[in-house]
């Protein structure tokens, strides 16, 4: 038995099925986190196999190791600089050509290799004979069938890892891919120049830093850069090199180079390949034509997502309701346990109902990413980019775009989860920054307050035009982001659209399990801190005769904060009147009360009162309060929907028009939603500078927004 | 030679060459569109973009405008 650790990645192309053999070697043992400094989810596991301890590491999908994507970085950055005892190349084997080719980089870069041809059973079914041996023999690398969706071959992959780790196997042997006389002479040349360093022939393999070099990679070119002389003259040497082959080949290095790799695959297939007769029909292609079809390929699309919405958010609403109820009952039981006092305040006010507000999410995060997960590993989800790709290009966006932006509507703060799938970080980052402009459910109780009172018939139709204000303006600021900071050519369009597969319901789950915990673990810290915060500056400094305050979670969604100690029937009234007098008194002189009088001037010229500017504060946690922060300020006392009717009178009573709280409802759009979407950000961008940025572009935009509405009305004498 | 993205569904035909700048011919390489490869045009998006082809035995979608990079000989013509 070995002492130390073996490391193995996990390498392979897209939709090649390596999560699937992933989930199965790893199974629970699983710990998900980013990659250093990027936004690409790293995966990792900790196993025993024989005796062994196998650390396996999960690299992102990739179709070559070129280093133009994050993901390409990231992955060959840990391949030649950790560099892992076993790199296991996941290929699909019914797709052998185009998998092939990031294994021939691999061999390349000389890592101790394994191929696992995954999907052996489709390859079978289409005819698709391979032979193992021969393949192996060629290619210098141990070859395992595997199929990842029913736990085949996983063992005897495992077995030939520790083999390999060991230098035990037959077939591992170091293979060059023959480039033709020419570029082989180009390479020499350069490696003798390497040579003349032997420190850096120890580290890397100078074969493939001299490939590399011809194919003019910047990261390879920039650390080669950086080891003073020897490098100038190996950078020297390369520059020669690629200008003669250039002049020969008529062509850049790096387009022969691929040539002859491909050529090199197309050598080694036609050896091991043997495909009987391909007339079996298509099931995938059968379906695809329905699903994509001119006339029916959008309206199943509007469909799928309609019965997403409503899986997601008219069922979740159960669970949801439950959950809440939960959380209610479990704010009563401490607040009845626990001795009356700052603590118990701090308890029930911050961190019940602060963190509440966020566990109250976790049915419509399950369901959201089960159906998105279920799109995913069906195949259909780049069928729904392939649709919707000429609409949001036309808004600078990728096809994928379209399914988180459309989830903001429901809950901004998954729906920003949700553009994980899109695979470019720039478009990743794009989605994310004018997502919460699309006006997620939490605001409709605001709008439906101030449009029910100040436009009455028409309440409808304008809250309608708020929520195409928000479009509008995601489309603008999608636009500007484009031209401004995401300057320059966006990815192409390289869109596999992989075979319609029948998912299994462990992956589903595992997928779906991954991303909410992630949710849990990550968010519950933000609100946690974020509420306490709220809830701090609502209740100090204490004045003996005024209890404190609740800045209420989404747990509390009622028009005014829940009494926390209930009184009997009778003296219910009274006393409410009496606590909502209060309330407004304490909240009056609360540190959130000055800070709403302190900026007040900066709204005013949006024609904001102080109780509206204190009311815009407390929804940074979330966008209800702003309805329960306005009902203690106007102090409208009672409950039910006497209390909506009186909070209406004291709205209208207060001097806003109908221009003012149509500036307030822009406003509401515009602005951070929650502080539950401020996490999603963080932790979606993995970048506190995109977090800030976020925060202050919609503050900016919103102020401008409302400003312009509301001065704009009143030059027009709507005021 | 014809641009592919002139091509209809159902038609086929060999890449004679990728135009287009460095990092997206470099893309277009990797994913097999190498000079030679022979290319099917399963079909058009419903609103007649992008485009979805089989090549190398794999279905891959590019923007037509994209598309209009990959040169093309029709299979069975001889290159102009």
């Amino acid at each position: 038995m070995t002492k130390e650790t073996i490391t193995v990645a996990l390498a392979g192309n897209p939709n090649s099925g390596k999560t699937t053999i992933f989930n199965h070697i790893t199974g629970t043992r699983q710990h998900v986190g980013n990659w250093p400094g990027v936004t690409v989810e790293k995966k990792e596991g900790l196993i025993q196999h024989n005796g062994h301890r196998l650390r396996v590491v999960d690299l992102p999908g990739t179709y070559s190791l070129t280093a133009y994507s994050v993901e390409e970085i990231v992955a060959r950055r840990f391949l030649v600089d950790e560099k892992p005892d076993v790199v296991v190349d996941i290929v699909d084997a019914s797709n052998l050509e185009r998998n092939l080719y990031l294994a021939t980089q691999l061999i390349e870069l000389g890592v101790k290799l394994i191929l696992a041809l995954n999907m052996a059973d489709v390859a079978e079914a289409r005819g698709h004979h391979i032979d193992a041996g021969k393949l192996g023999t060629l290619l210098g690398v141990p070859v395992v069938f595997t199929v990842g969706t029913k736990n085949q071959g996983i063992k005897e992959l495992l077995d030939k890892v520790v083999a390999v780790a060991e230098d035990r196997d037959t077939v591992s042997r170091h293979i060059h891919i023959a480039y033709g006389h020419e570029l082989e002479k180009e390479i020499k040349k350069i490696q003798d120049v390497i040579w003349q360093d032997p420190s850096i022939g120890r580290r890397y393999s100078t074969r493939w830093l001299a490939v590399k070099l011809l194919e003019n990679d910047d990261a390879v070119k920039e650390g080669v850069g950086a080891l003073g002389d020897i490098g100038s003259r190996i950078l020297a040497q390369a520059d020669v090199g690629r200008a003669r082959l250039a002049q020969l080949y008529q062509d850049d290095t790096e387009m022969v180079l691929t040539d002859q790799r491909y050529g090199f695959i197309g050598g080694a297939l036609k050896e091991v390949l043997r495909v009987s007769a391909e007339t079996k029909f298509d099931l995938s292609r059968q379906v695809d034509l329905l699903l994509t079809n001119r006339l029916l390929g959008f309206p199943i699309f509007i469909f799928f997502i309609w019965a997403m919405f409503q899986l997601t958010f008219t069922l979740g609403a159960y669970p949801m309701a439950w959950l809440d109820a939960g959380v209610g009952w479990l704010g009563g039981v401490v607040a009845k346990l626990l001795p009356a006092g700052i603590f118990r305040d701090l308890m029930v006010g911050g961190v019940i109902a602060g963190v509440g507000s966020v566990i109250i999410f976790l049915p419509n995060i399950l369901l959201l990413f089960f159906c998105i997960a279920l799109f995913e590993d069906t195949g259909y989800l780049a069928r729904a980019a392939f649709i919707m790709d000429r609409v949001m290009h036309l808004i600078g966006l990728h096809g994928k775009s379209f399914i988180p932006l459309l989830m903001g509507f429901g809950c901004n703060a998954p729906a920003i989860m949700a553009a994980r799938t899109l695979e470019s970080e720039r478009d990743r980052i794009l989605t994310i920054l004018i997502n919460p402009l699309m006006s997620c459910s939490a605001r409709l109780p605001v709008y439906v307050l101030l449009a029910g009172t100040f436009f009455g018939a028409s309440a409808g139709n304008v809250i309608f035009t708020i929520y195409a204000l928000g479009i509008a303006l995601a489309i603008a600021m999608g636009k500007l982001f484009r031209l401004t900071l995401f300057r320059g050519e966006s990815a192409p369009f390289v869109l596999e659209l992989p075979p319609y597969r029948v998912p299994t319901l462990k992956s589903l789950l595992i997928h779906m399990w991954d991303r909410s915990a992630i949710f849990l673990r990550k968010m519950g810290g933000v609100i946690l801190v974020g509420s306490m915060v709220v809830w701090f500056l609502g209740a100090f400094p204490r004045h003996p005769a005024t209890p404190a305050f609740e800045p209420a979670g989404r747990s509390q969604i009622a028009l005014t904060p829940a009494p926390v100690e209930l009184p009997s029937a009778g003296a219910r009234s009274s006393h409410e009147m009496e606590t909502s007098e209060r309330d407004k008194v304490r909240l009056e002189r609360s540190y959130l009360g000055r800070l709403g009088r302190l900026i007040q001037p900066i709204f005013a010229p949006l024609g904001f009162d102080w109780q509206t500017s204190v009311a815009v504060l407390s929804g940074f946690v979330a966008k209800e309060i702003v309805v329960s922060t306005l009902g203690v300020l106007y102090a409208t006392g009672s409950d039910g929907n006497d209390e909506n009717e009186a909070l209406r009178h004291a709205l209208r009573a207060s001097g806003m028009t109908p221009l003012g709280a149509y500036a307030l409802m822009a406003f509401v759009l515009t602005y951070v939603p929650c502080l539950a979407t401020v996490g999603a950000i963080r932790r979606e961008t993995n970048s506190r500078k995109w977090t800030a940025f976020s925060i202050a572009y919609t503050l900016t935009l919103a102020w401008v927004v409302a400003f312009v509405i509301y001065q704009g009305g009143r030059l027009f004498g709507l005021g | 030679m014809i641009p592919l993205s002139r091509f209809k569904e159902g038609e086929r035909g060999v890449i004679i060459k990728v135009q287009g700048r460095g990092a997206f011919r470099k893309r277009l390489q990797e994913m097999g569109f190498i000079k030679g490869t022979e290319v099917f045009v399963e079909k058009y998006a419903p609103l007649r973009d992008p485009v979805e082809l089989v090549v190398k035995g794999y279905h891959v979608s590019l923007r037509v405008e994209e598309a209009a990079q990959v040169l093309m000989k029709r299979q069975g013509q001889e290159a102009e």
